[in-house]
């Protein structure tokens, strides 16, 4: 049980945390055929698509409202109003994702009267959806503004459904975090699949920002889910949430279209998989793929042969909320002491997460946390603390711009669980410290890690 | 704010621009913020190109005043190289709340720079102003003031809020800020007749130092690179230089232009692209040095290095002739900007295409300049498929362009290499011609395009993007060719001014109403060729091509 802090200082040093409306953005890069549209000035925009770009490798769209100094004062209606015309002119979208940010929030920019009115004047813009979502820079975080994003899309998007309309029985709802990768939800996809059901995710980044070649090109979003699609959510049997940043959007589902939920805080680590299988078989009527059976025998295996390694090892973690509960809970169970968590915004769990602090606050919170620790794990920007430190760094998280196939990053499912344990498990047997005729003599009071025992043979 | 609209003003006014001597008054005063179309454009903002021009210099502290966007979206990511302090890699940012927003956020910023200077005692704190503090009025120059008193550190404010204006407006207001609070306060321990500042550079992946050691072997010492690789009290102390380069774009000219006037500090333009440039520029620096009093045996040795190391790498480029001859190379930057890397392509066997200049004259060298500086330009606001029908129209082997085209090229399985900005390797002086070339050869030689290339078994090659994509393009021109009005449309529809989204109808109608006869009117009339001015030479086309068929209506009429 963790007690909760604010980081105290004044300047943050080595931010961890990145702002709402690129949170948002990026849930709306979840949707087919969908150009995200960052209210404020260019910069904002700019500094997001270069932090996707490095994260994913892939062309990303989003667009500004280029708001300038004069505009900023005066108001943006006519900045919302031609970027939406302009996109529309040259992107063709299905829809357009809009977030604010810290200078049109400090303005007070009226966003939805705007959008009223821009209807109004527009006919022909009548097809295209628009979503706008509040997410001012200077409140919460990354993980707020994409969770906040997904209930907008459940809000305005979602059709509401009579309440004895019809089911589709096989269809279920999934709802996914920020924290999860694309290739998380193609886990998450042959899981549901294997029972006969048809999953649908909100948002869908496994199909836009996979990393693949693709058919066509357009200006906007190359896959994920249709606006239609959206739209008739409320007709299917089930919704599987995943982090507890998505209940709100849950939530709002259950309320708009009575779809029952499920919400797992996480799907890494081998009791969470076990219920969701359960959970499958139950819904769907059908026994456990012999797939499935396989699988949770392979990473039990991996758990004993890996639980000699992880043992009493030290770690810290930088994460999101829901990424660092998902993280430490998995290591927690596999033995490790979490000896520093450090995240980037409020969360209902994080008082649960078994270490003495979880704090609010930024990387060198957690490099003066760190020291002495056996593993690092947090984004690409702790590179620098893990060099300094000299301990092993472990990457998990966006953005993750020095490594390939950040989009690939698999960790939920038994099978995403048991790569994690085999990946991490590697790093400490390939950091065990060698003993030497003075190892035992310095250090009599440390007890020795059985790590080094075993690398040794 | 009236002191940074009277900046934003004086960096406009630059008379070292060339561009902007040739603008109208009207138009200087607009000056270089091209107004961004809202939903057609992506660039950085002003914060981000002062962000860009200080960060290199190494051992300050750069704390960014503003909510976590401005910093903590977009830290660490810039490959400027530093050979002592690594501070400048370290992120500060107030990372300001919603009661800062409501309060003011001074005391916060106050604080923080205490808690800097208390924790990691660099030479200088660099403050640097964004939007929402520009908005509440945030007093950023009084809070450095008062810390440097207090603290008895220099805390330089950096006033370039992101709505001001675009990146390159962000570079000047930076260069303002050295100039206002940093360039001259301090003294070298010593000064010698070779002591030269080079102005504009960033050492982004190292590239100063393929320049240095021949400027260390010639006896030339940078007394201050402004940024790359600087420390605080060099750019401190850079007054003493006897000379300057300004690496040839315009982001720092005000820097240069303005120690001329009050440092006696001559400096030319000059550029580390390119065998040719890179000869020019050591002659430069030379005679720059001679001028203001060093031994006029300089040159003598200059020019020795120069026939030794052009001969060096002549010498080294010539093994990839053989592979490269006949390669065909499309080059389209904005970015990298010299344009001899063209002859060092040419002396490794390759062919540029795009353009049809074949020899680097220097009538030449100014074609292609401007014919690669238009197309550089067009290509941002392509769309895929039209970047891929050019891609392919042109059979080019690789392609040569900044980030922004990558993914275009590599989803169309085409070679590619990044020389803009971005890139990881370094490109400058010889050594970095013969990387050039060698990095050409590695992309166009990867055994991965035959396997990529080749489509899936079951695949008959019709399904993929690139063969529909060539199919819709060959449709709509077919459709153009049969319809002449559509086609009169299309042409009319031609985008001319990207900067200001102006079309050939528009312009033509104009000439016609107003009976425009030069650039400089139409741009007054249109708007079209106020911004990067790029376009003039289209403009100058549609007005000639007018007239033309004006005069033959006329002797029509006559006869």
């Amino acid at each position: 049980m963790a007690e909760v802090r604010n980081s105290k200082k004044a300047c943050t040093v080595n931010a961890l945390k990145m702002s709402q409306p690129i949170g948002g953005a990026l849930a709306f890069m979840g949707l087919n055929g969908a150009m995200p549209l960052l209210h404020g000035s260019q910069g904002c925009t700019s500094f997001g698509l270069v932090l996707f770009v490095r994260h994913f490798r892939e062309a990303i769209p989003m667009q500004t409202t280029a708001m300038s100094e004069v505009a900023t004062v005066l108001g943006g209606l006519e900045n919302v109003e031609q970027a939406i015309v302009n996109i529309a002119k040259r992107a063709k979208p299905e829809v357009i994702g809009i977030c604010s940010t810290g200078v049109t929030e400090t303005k007070g920019d009226d966003v939805d009267g705007y959008i009223k009115l821009i209807r109004d004047k527009h006919p022909e813009l009548d097809d295209i959806a628009i979503v706008y979502v509040s997410t001012p820079d200077f409140k919460d975080a990354f993980q707020d503004g994409w969770a906040r994003t997904v209930t907008r899309i459940v809000d305005e998007l979602v059709e509401t459904a009579a309440p004895e309309a019809p089911r589709t029985q096989k269809r279920i709802n999934v709802l996914p975090g920020c924290h999860l990768t694309p290739g998380d939800l193609y886990e998450i996809r042959d899981i549901v699949e294997s029972f006969g059901l048809e999953p649908v995710f909100l948002p869908d980044l496994s199909g836009s920002v996979d990393g693949r070649i693709p058919d066509e090109f357009t200006p906007t979003t190359l896959g994920g889910i249709s606006v239609k699609e959206v739209a008739t959510l409320g007709t299917s049997a089930w919704t599987i949430a995943v982090g507890e940043q998505m209940r709100a959007a849950a939530e709002a589902l259950e309320k708009k279209a009575g779809v029952p939920f499920t919400l797992y805080d996480r799907l890494t680590g081998l009791a969470p998989n076990d219920d969701l299988i359960a959970l499958l078989a139950r819904l769907s009527g059908r026994p456990v793929p012999e797939k499935w059976r396989r699988q949770r025998s392979q990473l039990v295996d991996a758990m004993l042969d890996g639980h000699f390694f992880f043992g009493n090892k030290r770690i810290a973690i930088g994460a999101s909320p829901d990424l660092l509960w998902s993280v430490s809970s998995f290591l927690t169970e596999m033995g490790c002491n979490i000896e520093a968590a450090v995240t980037t915004t409020h969360g209902p769990l994080l008082g649960q997460i078994e270490t003495d602090e979880v704090l609010i606050g930024d990387l060198e919170d957690l490099e003066e946390r760190a020291e002495g620790c056996d593993l690092l794990i947090t984004h690409s920007h702790g590179r620098q603390a893990a060099e300094r430190l000299g301990i092993p760094f472990f990457r998990m998280g966006l953005p993750m711009f020095d490594r390939l196939g950040a989009a690939h990053q698999t960790t939920v499912g038994y099978r995403g669980t048991r790569d994690l344990v085999f990946e991490i498990g590697n790093i400490f047997i390939a950091n065990a410290h060698e003993p030497d005729t003075e190892t035992w003599r310095q250090t009599a009071e440390v007890s020795d890690d059985t790590g080094s025992a075993f690398a040794a043979h | 704010m009236s002191s940074l609209a009277n900046k934003v003003q004086d960096v406009f006014n630059e008379p070292g621009c060339a561009k902007n001597q040739g603008k109208s008054d009207k138009e200087r005063k607009k000056g270089c913020t091209k107004q961004l179309q809202p939903g057609g454009a992506a660039g950085g903002c002003a914060f981000d190109g002062a962000k860009i021009a200080l960060q290199p210099i190494t051992d300050v502290a750069h704390l960014v005043h503003g909510p976590i966007a401005c910093e903590g979206n977009s830290w660490d990511n810039r490959g400027a190289k530093s050979s002592g302090s690594r501070l400048y890699r370290t992120s500060f940012t107030t990372d300001i709340n919603e009661t800062d927003v409501v309060f003011g956020g001074e005391k916060h910023l106050f604080k923080s720079i205490k808690e800097i200077l208390d924790k990691y005692d660099p030479p200088a704190v660099f403050v640097y102003q964004t939007c929402v503090p520009a908005m509440i009025g945030d007093d950023i120059g009084a809070v450095c003031k008062a810390a440097t008193e207090k603290f008895g550190k220099p805390v330089v404010p950096v006033i370039s809020p992101g709505f001001v204006g675009p990146k390159n407006l962000g570079n000047k207001l930076a260069g303002e800020a050295l100039l206002d609070h940093v360039i001259g306060t301090g003294e070298p321990e010593y000064t010698t007749p070779y002591d030269i500042n080079i102005i504009g550079e960033y050492n982004l992946a190292g590239e100063l130092w393929q320049v240095k050691p021949l400027l260390d072997e010639l006896g030339i010492r940078i007394l201050s690179c402004i940024s790359g690789d600087a420390k605080y009290h060099e750019v401190a102390s850079s007054h003493r230089a006897k000379a300057a380069m300004m690496v040839c774009s315009k982001a720092m000219i005000n820097i240069a232009r303005k120690m001329e006037e009050r440092y006696d500090i001559p400096f030319f333009e000059g550029s580390f692209y390119g065998i040719g440039d890179m000869s020019d520029s050591l002659r430069e620096i030379a005679r720059l040095l001679i001028e203001k009093g060093a031994d006029p045996e300089l040159m003598d040795r200059t020019e020795a290095v120069i026939e030794r190391e052009e001969a060096r790498a002549w010498e080294r480029i010539a093994p990839y002739k053989e592979r490269l001859t006949g390669k065909k190379v499309l080059l389209i930057t904005g970015g990298v900007k010299s344009w001899s890397v063209v002859a060092a392509l040419q002396e490794a066997g390759m062919e540029l295409v795009g353009t049809s200049v074949k020899k680097s004259t220097k009538e030449d060298k100014d074609k292609i300049k401007e014919l690669m500086g238009q197309d550089a330009h067009m290509i941002e606001d392509m769309t895929p498929r039209e970047m891929f029908k050019m891609l392919s129209d042109a059979q080019a082997d690789i392609m040569l362009s900044g980030g922004r085209s990558q993914f275009i090229a590599l989803k169309a399985k085409m070679p590619w290499l990044d020389i803009n900005q971005e890139r990881h390797h370094a490109f400058a002086g010889y050594e970095g011609m013969v990387d050039l070339v060698r990095e050409i050869d590695k992309a166009l030689s990867n055994p991965i395009w035959d396997q990529v290339r080749k489509p899936a078994p079951w695949d008959d090659g019709q399904e993929s993007w690139e063969a529909r994509a060539l199919a819709e393009a060959e449709a709509e021109a077919a459709a153009i060719a049969a319809d002449p009005v559509l086609a009169e449309e299309m042409r009319r529809s031609t985008q001319i001014c990207n900067c200001k989204t102006v079309d050939t109808g528009t312009i033509e109608d104009a000439i016609k109403a107003d009976h425009l006869t030069t650039v400089k009117e139409v741009t007054a009339a249109t708007n079209a060729g106020g911004g990067c001015t790029g376009c003039h030479e289209r403009i100058a086309g549609i007005l000639s091509a007018l007239a033309a068929t004006k005069a033959e209506a006329r002797e029509a009429d006559h006869g």
